[in-house]
């Protein structure tokens, strides 16, 4: 794991996890692996507006952005979301995750990195599973917070 | 305009067929390269039925059944002042390729912050599969500028 100079809420933890991994030993502000996403391009932009079903042009179109307001395209809000659950999917198989949400707290647009992170914030056994709430953010290369969200997930071991 | 009278209105049922190729695509969109999103053979080989549904992909459904902007339009608040505030998945089932998907959107909660010049519209819509199996319930937060 690449050692962040940025500053967020989810560093200074202990222990990363990898797939070895055991609800007893888990400890909370544990943190999942990283996952760094390639730079978001015009054309991933084209290609999830026609995949999510979310064609607004503020995503693909400068002029149009700019009659909204802004300075140009935006990434879709369910994009940024999109990357922020693959930072599960990428430890945990799918069906681990029991439920996901995140707050949009800012944009991103055309050459942005977006970083996801994750951190364990509580510990349950509950009908006979293990769960783990995770706090998670995604953050652009400036560090700048995107999204902040968390998850339940289940371990089997 | 007293919106509150919108709390618990309900809309039309709707049904969406969760369909391969839209899956593989949306997968190739986000940058997901685990096979399972894009190969049959793969994901069968993991326990599903056939390419799943990546974790969001279950707000396309409602997208693609028309449920972003209802309450918006009953509401008679423009679309562009209006903000994806917050999105939530509950997981029960995956949602795979060939799934026949039918969901119900309820409004649950409208309040208002900072002496009214923000609005908050919360909506839920569960998705259940052609096996009437509960498969994902989401809940929308939109905010309203300016109401």
């Amino acid at each position: 794991m690449i050692c962040s100079l940025r500053k967020s809420a989810l560093d200074n933890t202990k222990n990363i996890m990898q797939n070895n991994l055991n609800f007893e030993t888990i400890q909370l502000g544990d943190s999942i692996p990283e996952l760094v996403k390639a730079p978001i391009t015009r054309t991933q932009l084209a290609l999830f507006a026609g995949a999510s079903g979310d064609h607004n042009p503020i995503h693909l179109d400068d002029a149009e952005a700019q009659a909204g307001g802004l300075s140009g395209v935006i990434a879709h809000g369910m994009l940024n979301m999109a990357f922020l659950a693959q930072v599960l999917t990428e430890w945990l198989p799918q069906t681990a995750v029991r439920s996901f949400k995140s707050r949009f707290a800012a944009m991103a647009y055309p050459g942005d990195i977006i970083t996801c992170k994750g951190v364990v914030s509580g510990k349950i056994n509950e009908s006979g599973e293990n769960l783990l709430h995770l706090d998670l953010l995604a953050e652009n290369q400036n560090g700048e917070v995107l999204l902040k969200g968390s998850a339940t997930v289940a371990l089997h071991t | 305009m007293d919106y509150k009278k919108y709390i618990n209105k309900t809309y039309e049922p709707f049904t969406i067929e969760v369909e391969k190729g839209r899956l593989r695509a949306f997968a190739g969109a986000i940058g997901e390269q685990d096979p399972i999103f894009s190969d049959e053979s793969s994901a069968k080989a993991a326990g599903y039925t056939s390419i799943p549904a990546p974790l969001t992909f279950a707000f396309s459904i409602t997208m693609d059944a028309g449920q972003s902007f209802n309450a918006l339009e009953d509401m008679g608040i423009q679309k562009t002042k209006a903000v994806h505030g917050e999105q939530g998945f509950k997981y029960y089932k995956a949602i795979c390729a060939g799934d026949v998907v039918t969901g119900q959107q309820k409004i649950t909660d409208i309040y208002e912050k900072k002496g009214g010049a923000l609005l908050f519209i919360v909506m839920e819509i569960s998705l259940s599969n052609q096996l009437n199996e509960l498969v994902c319930e989401l809940q929308s937060t939109i905010v309203v500028r300016n109401t």
